[in-house]
């Protein structure tokens, strides 16, 4: 491999990172906060994408208005499935939290079917972003791809700000800590949590609703991101922020790599680097105490 | 009590002795079809237009075939192969169907075809293209009315050749249909003295695609031959054609690239080449009949997958008719569907001795969200159905 193609395949696993990372962040609110383990989150992915869907092909074309609504909607769904579902899971069981959340992958599969059919959609690149760089004499980039990963950076960034340097964020991390404590101190941990829940759940629409353009929109398409989702999330510590970037970044470069230099064993290289970081660091990379 | 047990046990044994005259009385009556079939998740799609294209022919012959009237029983196989014996057993123990239809996934296909060798079934095969169905696993029970993953993708070969590209790239997912495709279309080309310069092949169902592409751009090939299908195509075409690789390295494949993922692709894939044993706009008045029919009765245009439906029927139909509905004359049934000349929407074609269509592939260009027609590349393409003892 010469150094141009190595610099454009490293670039490939950063923007590949980005992505992994923003699909596992909404995972790692709900799954390190609340102790929910949340099988649909796969399937909040795939809302945001047919969200997409729905929204460009009937209400609007432009792409600011179209994730501001987008996220507006998805913010609502997400406080009202809290309130609904699973609100009453905290003092569960996990096998119950599974259960009822696989449940709801089923729901909304037959919900999409019932609303948008079976076949694949596609989503069209807006106008503005759809031009490429040249990089090479043969290959260039997409404007798209790195629009992607600039909104990545953004939700990273606002995300850390909002959990370190908001009075929010403290009280996310104090519930995070100790629920009955919190409770205690006279603040509506209820409302908190469902709050956390809807940015979650936002998130994880948030990525889907962009990477519509990219990908396509089609049924199942929320359990393909699902496992990968986790193994960022446990590789990262769960509930850590920081260090679903890290594992996002450790994985995309593993997969990006593994299928250059190992490619007939591809497909377990993802799974042979989280078990060896899961040797050395059995509760994540950032996981503390 | 114990007499009551003895009662049943005697009206059990007297049950069986009668059990061959009440086959024969249901010969004069209905014939059940069981259609194993996707009616949800990805594939569901498909396993409508192929029930939707065999109740059409049916419909046609008035609802009867060799004087009986076409009865059906539907189970959905869900695209699990694990539930796949299960669910062929179903159909054979429970329904007591006299024919199976299905199915779309090769995996599944694959359990049934073993299922139906075992149990003596008749099984007409809509779709599922594994080269084992009527390969290895070929049975005198066993029939495919659609294409081995052979067929289009050794004809894809001889296209390439013939645009004078001499070094290929392949990639597909690892998984065996992706694989047979890879190989049928090796096959092809370097015995014209083609080279595959490099085969590569990602985990099933992954679809970031980047690292591949940044490879191809470095090796700069002639041309790039995938196997892709449904959603992972659409991505693979609209990333290709991102990468700014589609002007100067062209993209070949198997029809299935193309078909059924226009509309999610969008432009992207325009002017793509295919090759597949369906196209749209074929110049002969069976298509034209079969699409406005289609059209009109199902309220959408007919694919691929309700073809291969509808000759599933045509097949049948000829096979009952040639016994007169006598379903007990097996070995005369098979023989007559053996030789049976198929009028397909696709052409006409027979089966080949290991009951697998020999038939006309064409090559298409996509234009305007269809697969144009551009010509025929191989014509009466027989699968080589290796391993078949037949």
């Amino acid at each position: 491999m010469d150094i141009v193609s190595l610099l454009i395949q490293t670039l490939n696993a950063v923007q590949y990172g980005l992505v992994l990372f923003l699909l596992a962040s909404g995972l790692t609110l709900i799954f390190g906060i609340m102790r929910i383990i949340n099988l649909a989150h796969g399937s909040f992915y795939m809302i945001g994408a047919y969200m997409a869907f729905g929204l460009s092909s009937g209400i609007t074309e432009t792409l600011p208005a179209m994730i501001a609504v987008g996220l507006i909607l998805s913010f609502f769904i997400g406080f009202i499935l809290e309130w609904v579902f699973y609100a009453f899971l905290y003092q569960r069981e996990h096998l119950e939290q599974v259960l009822l959340t696989y449940g709801l992958i089923l729901v909304f599969e037959e919900l999409r079917s019932i609303l948008f059919g079976n076949d694949v959609l596609g989503v069209a690149v807006p106008e503005a972003l759809a031009g490429s760089i040249p990089l090479t004499a043969t290959l260039s980039y997409p404007v798209y791809r790195i629009f992607i990963s600039a909104a990545c950076l953004i939700m990273a960034g606002l995300l850390y700000y909002l959990i370190r340097h908001t009075r929010l964020g403290m009280m996310i991390r104090a519930g995070s800590h100790d629920r009955n404590m919190v409770q205690a101190l006279g603040i509506n941990i209820d409302l908190l949590f469902r709050i956390v829940f809807a940015l979650g759940f936002m998130l994880a629409a948030f990525s889907g609703m962009i990477s519509a353009p990219m990908t396509s929109v089609s049924p199942g398409m929320g359990n393909q991101v699902l496992i990968i989702s986790f193994v960022v999330v446990v590789i990262g510590g769960i509930g850590s922020v920081g260090g679903a970037m890290v594992a996002a970044m450790v994985i995309a470069f593993a997969d990006v790599f593994g299928k250059l230099l190992v490619p007939a064993y591809a497909g377990m290289f993802v799974y042979l680097v989280m078990a060896l970081v899961l040797l050395w660091r059995p509760e994540g990379i950032f996981r503390k105490g | 009590m114990k007499t009551s047990g003895i009662l049943r046990n005697c009206l059990a044994v007297l049950a069986t002795l009668l059990l061959p005259a009440t086959t024969l009385a249901a010969e004069d009556g209905k014939l059940k079809v069981g259609f194993m079939l996707p009616y949800s998740g990805t594939y569901a799609s498909l396993g409508h237009a192929i029930t939707n294209g065999f109740k059409q022919h049916v419909d046609e012959l008035g609802g009867k075939m060799g004087g009986r009237t076409v009865e059906y029983v539907t189970v959905d196989d869900e695209s699990d192969p694990a539930k796949a014996t299960e669910n062929a057993g179903k159909l054979i123990k429970r329904d007591k169907v006299d024919v199976i239809v299905g199915t779309v996934h090769s995996g599944v296909a694959l359990a049934m075809t073993r299922v139906a060798r075992e149990t003596n079934t008749l099984l007409i095969n809509p779709n599922a293209g594994a080269d084992e169905i009527t390969g290895a696993l070929c049975a005198p029970n066993v029939f495919r009315v659609s294409f081995s993953a052979w067929q289009p993708s050794y004809a894809m070969g001889n296209v390439m050749l013939e645009r004078k590209h001499k070094n290929v790239v392949t990639l597909t997912w690892k998984y065996s249909f992706g694989e047979q495709s890879v190989a049928a279309f090796k096959e092809a080309f370097e015995k014209g003295g083609g080279k595959v310069v490099k085969e590569m092949t990602l985990p099933f169902p992954n679809t970031e695609f980047q690292p591949y592409l940044t490879e191809i751009a470095a090796l700069k090939p002639d041309a790039v031959f995938v196997f892709f299908s449904g959603a992972g195509a659409v991505k693979f075409v609209k990333d290709y054609v991102a990468a700014g690789l589609k002007t100067s390295i062209p993209l070949y494949g198997p029809g299935f690239l193309t078909d059924g993922t226009l509309e999610a692709m969008g432009d992207a894939g325009n002017g793509l080449l295919t090759t597949l044993h369906y196209a749209d706009g074929l110049d002969n008045a069976k298509d034209k009949a079969f699409r406005t029919r289609y059209a009109i009765t199902y309220k959408m245009q007919p694919d691929v997958f309700a073809v291969q439906g509808y000759d599933a029927a045509q097949l049948l139909a000829a096979g009952v008719a040639g016994v007169k509905g006598d379903l007990g004359k097996r070995a005369e049934m098979v023989n007559v569907m053996e030789t049976a000349k198929i009028d397909s929407p696709r052409g006409a074609f027979q089966l080949s001795k290991a009951h697998n269509p020999i038939q006309d592939i064409y090559l298409r260009k996509v234009e305007g969200r269809e697969n144009k027609v551009i010509s025929v590349v191989s014509k009466a393409l027989t699968d080589p159905a290796r391993g078949c003892k037949m």
